[in-house]
């Protein structure tokens, strides 16, 4: 095995990317992901009411990501999985801290105030489940068997437990699906994929049971949004009306009433997918669908050209969680699925999701861009 | 990473791994066209609802209320206008729980259980997002104490507007009227449109009759509002048109020198200039303070008005009909000449009484030893009953039917305010109609001296004055001042009444006023001209044959009402006046020393002397 790392050589390419290669930059997401942020800025200049501090918020967060991006994109894959089992423990410790000695914002237990900053370990989940997970089958023999799949099972069900308690379903949900990624790339059989579907199916009413009251509010609002116009259905009416009014080609950039108004709330960040509707209309909403596909798929193309089992299952539930992400946003914004909070990535406004995101990325691009060369 | 794995096994991982990217990427395909399918319906097939909802969101129509038009009297004083005030008013779209907010708002602003109640049977009259009035008028203090806990009352607001103001309050009441809450009934008949954003209406008085003319019509305004219902900014608007202004022909100040002749008494006095139609002076007293009905009477105070002994709420001078008892004693001299029946100068010999042959009955003179020899000239002066029993007898009552008629009794005088009374005057028609008898003999007399069935309104009495006073010419009485000057000539038919006669009536009238023996002598004094009057006297009580009247025995209500009609200057008549003093006892003590003071100050006023 040869473990020395060095930029992939492939004599065809232009000067520009052979240098972000060398810094272990993929430069297709690269652009995608700029792409986005300047999106996230444009929209935010509207919904903020172009309001020129948000911008530089948001810009300032935004290098903060990239850095960090940068940054993870140097850490070799095999250091990372040597570190897996470490960080998993240290994020379920974090949470168990946030449990016990954390913050309540808004109804919810999910920051850990570190003196310098404000801290939410969940985040960190969202990255340390997956690589976890991602390790285990990867020192175990593939396909996943029932005794693997149990095993890893609690590993994802731990952290999604202690975050669904806290509570935050949008990222239980995101973390439980990046786990249920790497099961399914992994190869894990369709048999045990069914029998433990129609478990979880079976289990739906003791999770119900479990529930907070206006988590359940939330899943009756979205079956019903106009039972209730002003008070839990509001959110979806008006993120409806504001995307329907937008049309064909939409009301133009800083146009939108809805929003203008106050009549879209978290217009900047949940629900910003609105108002890119409102003013963009349908054309651009395909052109933001399409560029987001373009990201999941160069991701998946990452996975695919990784080299080993740990890279491809952590990289394949790295992207499939990107769309996860953007599927359970825009959907719950365009009223398919239930008010969950989750941010559409890189568009909303908001720091740590980013960060978050952007880690996912640089891993990505690490994956890609250390390579040994392997005997063919 | 393990050393001993065979090249088999990784490429069957290799393959496993790739058939899931497979399965994973269509799964993704299959979602985002979930996501565009979703997309599609909602900004294609739902756009144009959407659209509308977008609208209905942001564009709020806001109705711009018209100004009601101001009331002037004849000189051009303020009987009505409209003056800002703070009305506390709630919007029941944006007020979560209203029966609580109203439990709050009565703890606070001290309101009466009877306010709140009467807010809760409006709000259904009304659309949820309406501001509707709870307090038409707040005092500062009470602004003061709401301002300042405002915030713990969603869709409850101050508002500054526009209310109905009567300077002259009670004087003018029933004339100019006044305006109210619209209630369940008018708003079946009101054109919403119209009326949208305003809150009262005329009910009576000039107030309701030019009801249409005050009103205007309201503008409009589209207003982006944001979410807070805030406005952003006006779109459009389109601004009201406001009421028009009338001016009567009512002069205030002569009005209330009336009101303060009244003193205690009930009555009414209406006067009109001649050569006009004019109305001068119209007024029912005792009256009421029309404002408490523009910021929204209590039941309490508007009951008590109800309910009081002097029915202050009642316009006499239009609504009250009365016997006009002597004061029609001219007009049935002049009938007698106008027949033929008799010279102004034709004795009669009055024992006290008068009787129909081969009938007991005696129809009792006031005088109960009797005038003597009195001439028709006589009998009007000094008013003696039983020349008239005679002349009334000899017209008949079809004839008496038909001449009065002439004069505008028994008929509306078509004066521009609504709920005018016609009064009665009696033919053998109507008695049939109306009582299912047949005309008996001696209801003709008691007909002759003004008793019985026949009745006028003090406007009928006034206008009837007017038209003696108008060489017999029709007067149609106003009360919108008319730019130009009322041709009688044209505007009425001619008479064939002989003005010879009518000089001989009118001379009779002068000496009622200027001679001693005259019922109403004692105006005479301290006037540099000449008025043309008549007493009356109208029973209340109808005493029977064997007794006599006596005024210390019977309670103030019983007492006959007193009345007098005159006209001034009488040799070029100007202006005319009926005066009625309820239980005043005798026309030449009460009512003519009002009559009086008015014909003085008009005279004055207009340098006629």
């Amino acid at each position: 095995m040869i473990n020395e790392t060095r930029p992939e050589q492939f004599e065809n390419h232009s000067p520009a990317t052979r240098f972000l290669n060398r810094i272990h930059l993929d430069s297709l997401l690269l652009a995608g992901l700029l792409i986005l942020s300047l999106l996230s800025l444009l929209i935010l200049y509207s919904t903020s009411g172009q309001h020129i501090d948000t911008l530089l918020r948001q810009t300032t967060r935004i290098a903060i990501a990239f850095s960090a991006m940068l940054f993870i994109a140097q850490i070799h894959p095999n250091q990372i999985k040597r570190y897996a089992v470490s960080l998993y423990l240290i994020g379920i410790a974090l949470l168990l801290a946030v449990l016990f000695f954390g913050d309540i914002g808004k109804g919810a237990q999910r920051w850990l105030d570190l003196g310098l900053f404000r801290f939410q370990p969940s985040e960190m989940i969202k990255i340390t489940t997956p690589i976890a997970i991602a390790w285990y089958f990867s020192e175990h023999s593939i396909p996943p068997r029932w005794k693997e799949f149990f095993v890893a099972a609690l590993l994802v069900a731990i952290p999604t437990l202690l975050i669904a308690k806290q509570p935050d379903l949008g990222t239980a949900i995101l973390i439980a699906s990046s786990g249920a990624a790497v099961f399914f790339f992994a190869g894990i059989s369709w048999r045990i994929i069914f029998s433990s579907g129609s478990a979880l199916v079976a289990l739906m009413p003791v999770l119900w049971h479990f529930m907070h009251d206006y988590q359940r509010a939330r899943v009756l609002t979205f079956l019903n949004p106009e039972s209730d116009p002003l008070g839990k259905g509001y959110h979806i009416i008006q993120s409806k009306i504001a995307i329907g009014s937008g049309g064909l080609y939409g009301k133009g950039w800083l146009a939108s009433t809805q929003a203008k108004l106050d009549f879209l709330p978290e217009r900047s960040t949940d629900f910003i997918f609105a108002v890119f509707a409102e003013e963009f209309g349908l054309w651009g909403c395909l052109c933001l669908l399409f560029l987001y596909l373009l990201i999941t798929l160069r991701s998946l193309y990452i996975a695919v050209e990784a080299q080993d089992t740990f890279s491809r299952l952590l990289a394949g539930s790295l992207s499939f969680t990107f769309f996860v992400y953007v599927f359970v946003n825009i959907g719950m914004v365009i009223g398919i699925l239930p008010v969950v909070g989750v941010p559409l990535p890189l568009i909303s406004y908001g720091g740590t999701s980013m960060v978050t995101l952007l880690i996912g990325f640089g891993i990505l691009m690490s994956i890609h861009t250390h390579k040994s060369l392997l005997p063919h | 990473m393990p050393q001993h794995f065979a090249l088999q096994n990784i490429y069957s991982e290799n393959r496993l791994f790739l058939s899931r990217i497979v399965v994973i990427f269509s799964l993704i395909i299959l979602l985002l066209t979930a996501l565009v399918a979703r997309l599609i319906y909602l900004q294609i097939s739902g756009h144009e609802y959407y659209s509308t909802q977008a609208n209905n969101n942001r564009i709020k129509i806001a109705t711009l209320p018209p100004t009601r038009g101001i009331i002037y009297d004849r000189y051009g004083k303020i009987l009505a206008e409209n003056i800002p005030a703070y009305s506390l008013e709630l919007t029941p779209e944006l007020t979560p729980d209203i029966d609580e907010t109203l439990t709050r708002l009565k703890h606070l602003l001290n309101l009466t259980e009877e306010r709140v109640n009467q807010f809760k049977h409006q709000l259904p009259r009304h659309r949820s997002f309406d501001s509707i009035p709870l307090l038409m008028k707040m005092d500062d203090s009470t602004v003061a104490r709401f301002a300042v806990v405002q915030h713990e009352y969603p869709g409850v607001d101050i508002h500054a507007r526009l209310i109905r103001h009567y300077p002259y309050g009670s004087i003018g009441a029933h004339l100019v009227g006044y305006v109210g809450r619209i209630n369940k009934n008018e708003l079946k008949t009101l054109s919403a449109k119209d009326y949208k954003g305003t809150h009262t209406l005329g009910k009576t008085g000039i107030e309701k009759t030019y009801e249409s003319e005050l009103h205007g019509l309201p503008g409009h305004a589209e207003i982006e509002t944001n979410a807070q219902l805030r406005p952003i900014k006006t779109i459009k608007s389109e601004a009201p048109i406001a009421g028009k202004d009338l001016h009567l022909s009512v002069d205030i100040e002569l009005q209330r020198i009336a009101s303060h002749a009244f003193q205690n008494h009930s009555g009414a006095v209406v006067a009109i200039e001649i050569a006009t139609g004019d109305i001068l002076t119209m007024l029912s007293h005792p009256s009421f303070d029309p404002n408490p009905f523009s910021s929204g009477i209590s039941t309490t105070a508007y009951n008590a008005l109800q309910n009081s002994d002097q029915n202050p709420l009642f316009d006499r001078a239009l609504r009250g009909q009365y016997p006009p008892g002597s004061t029609i004693k001219p007009f049935i001299g002049l009938a007698g000449l106008q027949f033929g029946l008799t010279q102004i100068n034709t004795p009669l010999f009055c024992p006290g009484y008068y009787q129909l042959p081969n009938v007991n009955h005696r129809y009792r003179d006031w005088k109960t030893w009797g005038h003597g020899l009195v001439t028709l000239n006589d009998a009007i002066v000094q008013s003696c009953d039983v020349y008239f029993y005679d002349l009334a007898r000899t017209l008949g009552i079809d004839r008496i039917h038909q001449f009065l008629g002439q004069f505008g009794f028994g008929q509306k005088t078509g004066i521009d305010l609504i709920g005018e009374k016609s009064g009665t005057l009696p033919s053998r028609v109507w008695k049939r109609q109306h009582k299912k008898l047949p005309w008996y003999p001696g209801e003709t007399l008691i007909t002759g001296i003004g008793q019985g069935f026949m009745q006028t309104t003090p406007l009928q009495l006034a206008v009837a004055t007017a038209t003696l006073a108008n060489q017999g010419t029709l007067v149609r009485p106003h009360l919108l001042k008319q730019d130009t000057p009322f041709n009688n000539n044209s505007a009425n038919p001619t008479t064939d009444l002989n003005p010879a006669y009518i000089r001989d009536i009118i001379n009779s009238m002068i000496n009622v006023v200027h001679t001693p023996k005259g019922t109403a002598y004692k105006l005479s004094k301290n006037i540099a001209f000449k008025i043309a009057g008549k007493t009356g006297t109208a029973q209340v009580f109808t005493v029977k044959q064997k007794e006599k009247y006596d005024a210390k025995k019977l309670s103030s209500k019983l007492l006959d009402h007193a009345l007098f009609i005159a006209f001034a200057p009488a040799k070029s008549p100007k202006i005319a006046i009926a005066v009625i003093v309820e239980n005043g006892g005798h026309g030449g003590t009460t009512a003519a020393p009002i009559a009086k003071k008015i014909i003085i100050d008009y005279l004055n006023k207009n340098a006629v002397l």
